[in-house]
């Protein structure tokens, strides 16, 4: 029962109960993210520091299983306040991650929660889900 | 019944119930198939050799097997592709861009599969003709009055005989018979119906009918594409190359009579052959038996998930049903249930099923589906019961 490890206290209450999922009054920009095989569907909403070098504030709308909101939500906990060139830092473990790539003690560090989905891998119908937030994020702010 | 037949899962505790996706295979088919490679392989209609002339003789034995399968008047009516969609594409092509003009309608149900929905959506855009939709009712059913709009104006109706999604059986036989009064074809898409029921050409009257052989037992890349012979007489081919020609010179070539001329390259005589046993098979239980034997699960199925009042279903109330449950654990994401369903040897589908309309219309983004054959017991679906109280135990203590 392995792939039930995925539905654990951290994964779950973000995925049902996430103070991540709301409109922001104002934001920068705002993208959709969509994975047509399962129908998920996610609004990324970004606001930026005044010198639009860092991430103020984060939030996500829209609807899907729980792995792939509580990946939102857990995403969106380990990138705000961080300058945009370390999210994209955090964005590439967090892919190599994913991707079964070795990743150091140091970058585990460094995505805080988000390491809650390092065996998705042992799932592959479920890596889009895990997927899907963090690539809308990353084509917003490349 | 007849569990001990298909290898995958005989042996095994796996409830396979994606049916409605593809079927396991019976040994009988996957020997038939192993048989062809092992003794007869060989390009049908070129070589002059024994060989090649087996594997002609297989590959025509199976056309007349499939023509007699689905009481079609001809064989050369059944063209084989490699899947339905290819079949869907082949009407729209041939057929629909031929005929349909500006100002034309295509009609067809809310329920298709985008198999049978995108190819008209081509026709559509690039004929300028309309596309008019059949919706349902609240017991998934298409409305009577919603018929009215096959009319004069109507070029072909596109139309599943068993909806991939709720289970519903369409009345094909008056759809049909009504677009024949207002001068419009029908694209029959047998897909889930074949081997569920008998299918009797003769009788439904549909003017192409499509389907799969591997949700019918048999192996995955062949379709089959039966056409009335005037209709495909008038068609120009939908994949040009070997095979499909009479003469070619260097600037343009003469093609082949029917069936050859909608079969370009080589095709899929292994799948073909296997696609033969599995008609066998299937009669050799018997229709008659696998409707009662599989209506019987069907309606313990429903009775079971009645009794779990966190499960929502979406199938018909009446009989008019074959096969597919659909349904969704309340606040709990079809995607999530499945996989968990999964930990439990449970085999099922979640999404939208290739009919995003269809479930927009239903106000659903997706559910979870599970879909039966006579290899299902009732201790397939005891197995599902229990994993869909797992799902509900694991969901419900983080609802707030």
């Amino acid at each position: 029962m392995e792939e039930l490890d995925i539905y654990n206290e951290l994964v779950m209450e973000h995925a049902l109960n996430s103070r991540n999922k709301k409109e922001l009054e104002h934001f920068d920009s705002c993208e959709l993210g969509h994975n047509p095989n399962c129908g998920d569907e996610i609004k990324i909403e970004l606001k930026l520091s005044e010198d639009k070098k860092r991430i103020e504030e984060m939030s996500f709308t829209g609807h899907g299983c729980a792995v792939s909101q509580a990946s939102a939500s857990i995403m969106i906990d380990t990138l705000r306040g961080k300058t945009l060139e370390e999210a994209k830092e955090i964005i590439l473990i967090y892919l190599k991650m994913i991707r079964r790539e070795e990743i150091t003690k140091e970058e585990e560090v460094k995505l805080q929660d988000a390491v809650a989905f390092k065996n998705i891998s042992n799932m592959p119908a479920r890596v889009k889900c895990a997927l899907l937030a963090w690539h809308t994020l990353e084509s917003m702010i490349k | 019944m007849n569990r001990e037949d298909f290898p995958l899962i005989s042996n095994s505790d796996i409830a396979y119930l994606d049916n409605a996706a593809t079927s396991q295979k019976p040994k009988c088919v996957i020997d038939a198939v192993n048989d062809y490679y092992n003794n007869i392989n060989a390009n049908p209609h070129r070589g002059t050799y024994k060989l090649s002339e087996e594997a002609t003789k297989k590959l025509t034995e199976a056309r007349e097997n499939v023509r007699r399968f689905i009481n079609a008047r001809m064989s050369n009516e059944i063209i084989f592709t490699k899947n339905a969609t290819e079949a869907f594409n082949l009407i729209a092509y041939s057929y629909g861009l031929e005929n349909v003009n500006e100002g034309d309608e295509i009609v067809l149900s809310i329920m298709e599969h985008h198999s049978n929905l995108v190819p008209w959506q081509m026709v559509s855009s690039a004929k300028n003709a309309k596309l008019k939709y059949l919706y349902v009712d609240d017991n998934y059913e298409i409305f009577e009055s919603e018929l009215s709009k096959i009319t004069d104006k109507t070029k072909i109706v596109a139309i599943t005989y068993v909806s991939n999604v709720t289970g519903v059986v369409n009345d094909v036989r008056k759809i049909v018979k009504l677009a024949h009064e207002k001068g419009a074809i029908v694209v029959l898409d047998a897909t889930q119906a074949v081997a569920h029921v008998k299918i009797d050409q003769q009788k439904i009257d549909a003017d192409f009918v499509v389907f799969s052989g591997h949700k019918m037992y048999a192996p995955m890349g062949v379709g089959v594409l039966y056409g009335k012979e005037k209709l495909l007489e008038n068609m120009n081919p939908f994949i040009y190359g070997g095979d499909m020609i009479e003469y070619v010179y260097e600037e343009n070539a003469t093609f082949a009579a029917l069936p050859e001329r909608f079969e370009a390259g080589t095709q899929n005589v292994g799948a073909i052959v296997g696609l033969s046993k599995a008609i066998d098979y299937l009669e050799k239980i018997g229709f008659d038996n696998i409707e009662k034997y599989e209506n019987e699960l069907l309606e313990y199925t429903k009775q079971e998930l009645k009794k779990l009042d966190f499960v929502e279903t979406y199938y018909p109330s009446n009989d008019n049903h074959y096969g597919i449950i659909s349904f969704n654990v309340k606040g709990v994401h079809a995607h999530d249930a499945s996989s968990i369903l999964n930990s439990y040897d449970v085999c099922v589908r979640s999404g939208n099923h290739c009919a995003q309309p269809f479930l927009r219309k239903l106000g659903l983004e997706s559910t979870v589906r599970m879909s039966i054959s006579f290899y299902n017991t009732k201790e397939d679906i005891d197995k599902m019961v229990v994993a869909l109280k797992k799902v509900n135990d694991i969901f419900g203590k983080y609802v707030r």
